[in-house]
């Protein structure tokens, strides 16, 4: 039997019913959670208070869209990190060290060049973010190339190192005095600050221009079809003499490298780099890949999607009296659909593709498989 | 047999039809088989055998069309209800523990028990043992399955269907995994089975084997019931053109060779299996241009390894490959590929294809990165496309789209395009590695005529299959591959003798190995019993 390769539409479908299950699922959670607002009754409405509040304040106005544009910025950048290693195979849950490194290695470039212009200032420390971050991927993607290790275990192992190695090294060496807490210095003229009354920045763009990158990458260029091939099947790769362990390294690399950004420009924004830097975007990064398919404008409408809900949380707390908190709880149940992804199809009578590795598959395939080459 | 008054076929399947969305798999089939006969099933792949005989065993339920055992109509619930009316199923990959012994294999399932909560063991290694008797292939109940041949499991897999008291046997593609030494020794149990009132089911696209075992064939092509015949009244060229529809050319024009100078050269190579055991002992031969060499053997015994260090999948653990004069052992695959080495892998899905890719991503797998297909590092995707039209009309690959997966095409039509790809350059080399395996006939015939043309432009083939009739029909010279070493290297047909051939695939042209585990009283010899069982891999 012969079918037309996957359409987009058919791409969409899992997710969109994710999404709207999720939200079915997260609106019995909200209406048990009038039983502890302020009236302590049931108020079956209020799904649809907290919703409406939560899009009028993502998308209500200038001010909130800018907002989401800004929240779903590191989101691209870290499903991006998630995505493009999915397509190889890989599963890259070591984004969060990767952000910690290109964020750190961010701050400490915006101190080194505290004389120097915006225009070079901005860009160098997003480079070395960026080059960070590709360095904290390549040591997992080194790992499983030449001694099997799977990713999944050093990039959690990883995370925790990065994590503690650079709050130690704030706590210490980079310490600024004058604080109360520990922290660097600023990073001087390399801070990302908000233009024309809003929280816009200039690092929207590098993210934004990261999209149709990866998209050429993935499927215009002999490298990207190396990615796929090796992601799809290693053995054919390596039969056609590709080199997996070579390109699952430089997919490491690359992944890092779009979460280094994302780290960066996180912390550019914020104007220093804190001892304790925590920020989920690392791991919201897996279900924003997830969402998207692993397809890079996919990434770019979930993360704006999530982006959405994150800047349009607080007023949602403050109309609905809903805490914000309820966003994670989404988010959770919307992996979770994805995940279970058989299960969407039961509920709603969708026939399963024939063929091709999902996303989802290549997680579980790869692990304790011997690394080929 | 005694057919006066005759009573009613033990099985008789009427009018089966069963349709899966857009296809009708079963259309309208009967067949009926008598006690004691052997009834062979012949079809090509996706002509409807295997669904007949899921109908049969309860795995499937037909949307029309009634099932009779001894003239009764029977409905078949499930397995378990097909196996309780005595029908026993043979799959030719064996559903068998290699950890545990014969008797408890056989009991698995159907444990005879002495009390609630104990098996009973003596009751039940005497009937094993009785039953073996009966039959004519006696074996010790205790022995270990793992430790026993292909050959013998596949008589352990017999010997649970009749433990459960099958009256019908259905054999799957039984001899797929045999030797042809072996393949003799169990059609003397077939028969013997059939003596003492068996009714065998026996299913195979193999032609030559139906006409030896069979006492009726019926034919089978998309779905629908083509013909029966006795063997004693058909011969293989009317069978293979029921089979597919059309005139078949079964043994390809061979025509003369002209082999010039060595283009492949192995010489004193040794490799390692994964296991780290030496798989290639010091071998050395070389392929001439113009020429295919065959490769004989029983799977696993060494062909693999020494493929994957032709090809620089694995390194060698000594000894040199040359091609064309120019010492290749340490190059990597690509240099090969770029040095004219073509290559035909045996596992086509594992290696030859990624599924999910297009067709066209597919056919340029191996010379992407070239112009015109890129240009620099951007694909050209209009070349690319413009490639994979062409091909696909050159080498009649059946598919809607170039855009389809490769996933989607049949096994026939898989390989083609595995084929396309490689046969599409200029080659010094080619290694064919089970270019044919579980394909039909038409696609065989396909194949195969285009190796013989490469072979006449001058390429030298090096064709490995486990099917002794495949390297028969196409090589000009054939070397017998045992136990890591080439044990003979012969001259083609005419001179070839096949018994010869088989019997130096089965022993390495030494004396007659070891016994059986039982102390063989079937009287046949008996390969080692410690080889690899590698296998069907497809």
């Amino acid at each position: 039997m012969i079918s037309r390769p996957r359409s987009y539409v058919g791409l969409l479908v899992v997710p969109a019913l994710s999404i709207l299950l999720a939200l079915l699922v997260a609106s019995v959670i909200i209406i048990a959670s009038s039983l502890i607002g302020p009236e302590k009754k049931i108020n079956l409405l209020l799904p649809l208070v907290a919703y409406r509040s939560l899009l009028a304040g993502s998308f209500g106005n200038f001010k909130g869209i800018a907002n989401t544009i800004v929240a779903a910025t590191p989101l691209m950048l870290t499903g991006l990190a998630v995505g493009v290693g999915l397509k190889a195979g890989l599963f890259n849950i070591g984004a969060t060290g990767q952000v910690l490194m290109g964020g750190f290695a961010a701050s400490l470039t915006g101190v080194l060049l505290t004389g120097a212009s915006p225009w070079i200032a901005i860009p160098a420390a997003l480079l070395v973010g960026m080059l960070a971050g590709a360095l904290a991927g390549f040591i997992p993607g080194f790992l499983k190339a030449f001694t099997g290790a799977h990713e999944v275990v050093t990039t959690i192992m990883l995370n925790a190192l990065v994590q503690l190695l650079v709050s130690g090294l704030v706590n210490d060496v980079f310490r600024a005095p004058g604080f109360s807490f520990a922290r660097t210095a600023p990073v001087g003229n390399a801070e990302l600050t908000g233009v024309a009354g809003t929280n816009l920045h200039f690092g929207v763009i590098f993210a934004l221009v990261c999209i149709p990158i990866s998209y050429w990458l993935l499927w215009r260029t002999t490298v990207g079809f190396e990615i796929r091939a090796v992601g799809a099947n290693p053995t054919a790769a390596l039969y056609a003499g590709m080199k997996p362990r070579r390109t699952m390294m430089l997919t490491m690399s690359i992944c890092g490298a779009f979460a280094g950004l994302a780290g960066a420009i996180e912390v550019l924004r914020l104007g220093y780099y804190p001892a304790v830097f925590g920020t989920s975007i690392g791991f919201d990064g897996i279900t924003v890949a997830l969402l998207g398919q692993s397809h890079p404008f996919g990434i770019m409408l979930s993360a704006l999607l999530l982006g959405a809900m994150r800047a349009g949380a607080p007023l949602m707390q403050i109309q609905a009296r809903v805490p914000v908190e309820i966003i994670d709880v989404i988010q959770g149940i919307i992996l979770i659909f994805l995940a279970a992804e058989i299960v969407v199809r039961k509920i709603f009578r969708l026939r399963t593709p024939q063929e091709g590795t999902g996303e989802l598959q290549t997680i579980t395939r790869t692990y304790g498989e011997k690394v080929v080459g | 047999m005694s057919v006066a008054q005759s009573p009613p076929p033990r099985l008789q399947m009427r009018g089966i039809t069963k349709r899966y969305p857009g296809v009708v798999a079963n259309n309208h089939i009967d067949l009926d088989v008598k006690a004691g006969e052997i009834h062979a099933l012949l079809g090509e792949n996706g002509a409807g055998k295997t669904t007949l005989m899921n109908v049969l065993f309860g795995l499937a339920r037909p949307d029309e069309g009634e099932i009779l055992l001894d003239g009764q109509p029977v409905q078949i619930a499930d397995p378990a209800d097909a196996i309780a009316r005595g029908i026993g199923m043979v799959h030719q990959h064996f559903m068998l523990i290699p950890v545990l012994t014969v008797a408890e294999n056989i009991l698995l399932g159907a444990e005879t028990m002495a009390n609630p909560i104990f098996l009973d063991r003596r009751e039940a290694r005497r009937r094993i043992t009785e039953l073996g008797k009966r039959f004519g292939f006696e074996i010790d109940p205790d022995a270990r399955v793992g430790s026993l041949s292909v050959g013998w499991q596949q008589r352990v897999e017999i010997l649970k269907a009749l433990y459960r008291q099958a009256r019908i046997l259905v054999l799957d593609e039984p001899t797929a995994v045999l030797t042809p030494q072996e393949t003799v020794e169990i059609f003397a149990v077939l028969r013997r089975l059939a003596a003492e009132g068996q009714s065998i089911i026996f299913i195979s696209h193999k032609l030559y084997e139906v006409l030896e075992i069979a006492d009726r064939i019926t034919v089978i092509r998309r779905g629908e019931v083509v013909g029966t015949r006795q063997p004693s009244q058909t011969n293989e060229d009317e069978l293979a053109e029921l089979m597919v529809g059309r005139e078949v050319q079964l043994a390809v024009e061979r025509g003369t060779s002209h082999p010039a100078e060595p283009v492949l050269t192995i010489e004193n190579l040794k490799v390692r299996s994964d296991r780290g055991q030496e798989a290639v002992r010091d071998v050395s031969f070389s392929v001439r241009a113009g020429e295919i060499l065959g490769i004989a053997g029983v799977a696993g015994n060494g062909q693999d390894e020494l493929i994957e260090a032709i090809t620089g999948l694995r390194r060698s653990a000594g000894g040199t490959v040359s091609l064309t004069g120019q010492d290749i052992t340490s190059w990597s695959v690509r240099e090969r590929r770029e040095h004219g080495l073509g290559y035909v892998p045996g596992d086509r899905q594992k290696y030859g294809l990624v599924l999910g890719f297009p067709i066209s991503d597919n056919l340029v797998l191996t010379q992407y990165y070239n112009r015109p297909f890129a240009r620099g590092i951007q694909r050209e995707d209009a070349a690319i496309e413009k490639w994979a039209r062409d091909r696909i009309e050159q080498f009649d690959i059946r598919t809607p789209s170039w855009a389809a997966s490769a996933g989607n095409l049949s096994g026939g039509n898989q390989q083609k395009v595995i084929v396309a790809r490689e046969f599409s350059r200029d080659l010094k080399a080619l290694v064919l590695d089970q270019p044919t395996r579980g394909l039909d006939v038409g696609s065989i015939e396909f194949i195969h005529k285009q190796a013989i043309r490469k072979r006449d432009d001058g390429t030298g083939i090096l064709l490995v299959s486990a099917e002794l009739d495949e390297i028969l029909e196409l090589s000009d010279r054939i070397a017998v591959m045992y136990r890591g070493e080439i044990v003979a290297l012969v001259d083609g047909r005419p001179t070839a003798n096949k018994e010869e051939i088989g019997l130096l695939m089965a022993t390495g042209g030494r004396a007659p190995a070891e016994q059986p585990p039982n102390g063989g009283t079937s009287g046949q010899t008996e390969t080692a019993t410690d080889m690899p069982v590698k296998g069907a891999k497809s």
